[in-house]
Parts: structure tokens; sequence; C-alpha cells
């Protein structure tokens, strides 16, 4: 299953060959993440390192039947931009009251990693340009307003591609 | 609990939570309204599982290269650093306040420190980054707050009582979101005192002559 037992080596043998891995795919795109929200290239690496150390050291905490590998590892570097770069906190949602400690069920594990992978095609399929806006969306660190001033699309425009976009994605979830 | 939520977040917003984008004040409220609505909880789970599809199928050219030796860095991050307990949720918490506003108020209603506005509207403000504003509000029952219209977008979550404008009822866990068009008159319930989150990105402007004063030495 796709890192998810890469993350599993790590959690349960401290397995480095399993972590060189998902470095190898995942440090580079959270480089290129935090340098298009505006990071330097220094600054990006630091914190693309310190992303994959907190992966390592929360092994424990990822539970795959909620999320996939590249969602956790998003949500991690997401939350370090805005603690870095924007040196702001950010509030999350109150914990649901299961246990970490529970094993999760196999089952919710296939059933996260098909609809992942339904997703990810979807995503793949769109077409150009709502694509690249979902992808600003989620790079860019950028307002609907924002990224109307970038590329000189009427915000009304912005907000009915992405609407269109997400429609899609919905569409091929169901 | 949540089936009983009517009013929603929408998705430009819950996308750009996933995405990062919100001002701290936003942020709290987004976490807020979560932590009280699974259909919203599940909506936002969703936008982060976009927001890793789009890290994963980033393009080699957006992709960074990486120092020389920064695998070896990380492993030496890593042996230096502590390893994280597993945490235990919170459980059998009785709280008026959920989780992340009770993190801003030191605890649950008892810790607000309310300022009087007047009329017995009473406002406490929440410590945030300044491109936006979060406050508490009490409005005693059957009192109309200052009719008042918006610059920007402001959303107001109902945390305790209820409150009804010209067009809507709403309870505890609805969001209410208006924008700069909107001019409204919200009333609290007559059964009971209500309290809200109310979070705006330009301060509310009043209609009425003394509130418009009284907005600069109050921060409304």
């Amino acid at each position: 299953m796709l890192w998810v037992e890469h993350v599993a080596r790590i959690r349960d043998d401290q397995d480095t060959q399993a972590f060189a891995e998902l470095f190898a795919h995942f440090a580079p795109r959270v480089k290129g993440f935090l340098i298009k929200s505006g990071a330097d290239a220094s600054l990006a690496e630091e914190c693309a390192q310190d992303v994959m150390a907190t992966l390592w050291h929360k092994s424990h905490q990822f539970d795959p039947a909620r999320a996939s590998v590249a969602t956790w590892i998003f949500t991690i570097a997401r939350n370090r931009r805005i603690d870095l770069i924007r040196r702001q906190r950010r509030p999350e949602p109150e914990d649901l009251t299961w246990g970490p400690e529970e094993e999760p069920d196999q089952e919710d594990v296939l059933t996260l990693q098909q609809e992942t992978e339904i997703l990810g095609a979807a995503l793949a399929e769109l077409p150009d340009a709502q694509r690249e806006l979902i992808e600003k969306a989620y790079f860019g660190d950028l307002t609907h307003s924002e990224i109307a001033a970038e590329t000189g699309l009427p915000l009304g425009t912005i907000k009915s591609r992405i609407r269109l976009a997400l429609d899609r994605l919905r569409h091929a979830m169901k | 609990m949540t089936e009983t939520i009517k009013h929603h977040l929408n998705d430009a917003i819950l996308m750009a939570y996933a995405a990062g984008s919100l001002p701290e004040a936003f942020n709290l409220m987004v976490a807020s309204h979560l932590s009280l609505c699974d259909s919203c909880r599940a909506q936002a789970e969703s936008f982060d599982a976009l927001g890793g599809e789009v890290l994963d199928q980033m393009r080699n050219d957006e992709v960074a290269d990486l120092q020389p030796e920064s695998l070896e860095a990380t492993l030496a991050l890593i042996l230096g650093g502590p390893v994280d307990k597993p945490h235990v949720a919170e459980t059998n918490v009785c709280a008026v306040l959920p989780k992340p506003l009770r993190d801003y108020v030191g605890g649950d209603l008892e810790a607000i420190r309310w300022k009087p506005v007047g009329m017995g509207v009473k406002q406490a403000i929440l410590p945030t980054s300044k491109d936006a504003s979060a406050r508490l509000l009490f409005i005693p029952a059957g009192t109309a707050m200052p009719d008042h219209g918006h610059h920007g977008t402001e959303m107001t979550m109902v945390l305790k009582g209820a409150f009804q404008d010209e067009d809507d009822y709403f309870a505890r866990g609805d969001v209410e979101i208006a924008d700069s068009d909107m001019h409204h008159t919200p009333v609290a319930d007559i059964h009971e005192d209500c309290i809200c989150l109310a979070v705006a990105d330009a301060p509310l402007q009043f209609d009425r002559l003394i509130p418009k004063i009284a907005q600069r030495f109050l921060r409304i």
C-alpha cells in the first residue's frame, strides 16, 4: 500500500531505509511547496528537513484510515508554513474522542486508499485551467482576490472555475 | 449533537482553511465550527486530501532540489529530537466553548473577561494576528444588536442561546456569513442570553452616531 508500510516501518523498527525512500519522494516536494509559498531556498530547505523529521517523531500518530501519507505530510508542511513564515497560530479542531492506540480497521484503510487513488486520478484529469487554479490556491498561499490580481482573471471567473473543478472532483468521488 | 446545525461553512472558506491562507481569526472560527459540526469536519478532511494530492502530483519543474547532505542532516535532527508521546484526546469535557476557543480564552465561559459595550451587550476581544479580528459577544435575551453593515467578510457563530435576523434563526453551531452588501439587525432569542464568536476582516460600521464614535475605542 502506497507509503503506509513505510510509515509503519519507521514507527515500529526505526527503519532508516524506509525513511530514505519517503524522504526522496516527499522532501523535494515539500521544499518546492514552501518556495512557492514565498520562502527563500535556505528557509525552505530547513523547513522541509524539519517537516520530514516531524514525520518520524509523530509516526505513531499517523492513522491510515483517516488520511493518506501525502495528505498527512501536506498538513504538517502547511502548519509549519503558517508557524514559520506567517508567524501565526493555527487553531485546530477539537480532537475526536477515539484514542490513537486503537489499531485502524484494515477495511477502512483500504477504502481510504481507494478514495485517494480516485481523487488523484480526477485531479490529474481536470482541464488545465481548473487544475492550475486549484494548485495556486494550495501552493501560493493566495486568497481568490490575490489570484485574481496575479492572473488578471476576473474574480468571478476564478470562483466559478474552482467551483467547476470541485464539482468534477466530487462527481468522481461518488 | 451535530445534526441540528443548519448554517454551515462554505467551500471557499473550508478550502482556504485547508490551504492555510486564512487569517488567524478565521482559522479560529473554522476550527471552532469543525469541533461542533461533523459534516463540515468531513468536508475539511476532503480538502486536506486534495492538498495531499496536489503535493503528490507536483510537476518536475515545481519540485525543488535538496541540499547534497539533506537526508543526513534530517537524520541528525531526528536523533536529536524528542519522540512525541501519543497524546490522549480530552474526554468528558462538558464545556460551552469548543477546545480551540478555550485555548484562546484560557478556560470556559467563566474565564472570559467581558467588557460592556452598552445596552447590556458585552464583548471580549481575542488575541489574534492583526489582519482580522475575533471577539466573543454576549447579547442579553431579546436584545437587538445595533444595526450595522459590513466592510469585509464577517462570520458569526452561536455558542449559547440563539439569534434571529431578518431571514433566519441561528442556534448553537450555526454560522452566519455576511459580506459588505449586507445590512442586518440580529436579535437574541427571548428565552436565553446569547453568546457568539464573531470574526471580521474589517471593522464593523455602525449606522448610529454614538456607536460609531465608540467603535474607535472599542475596536468593534
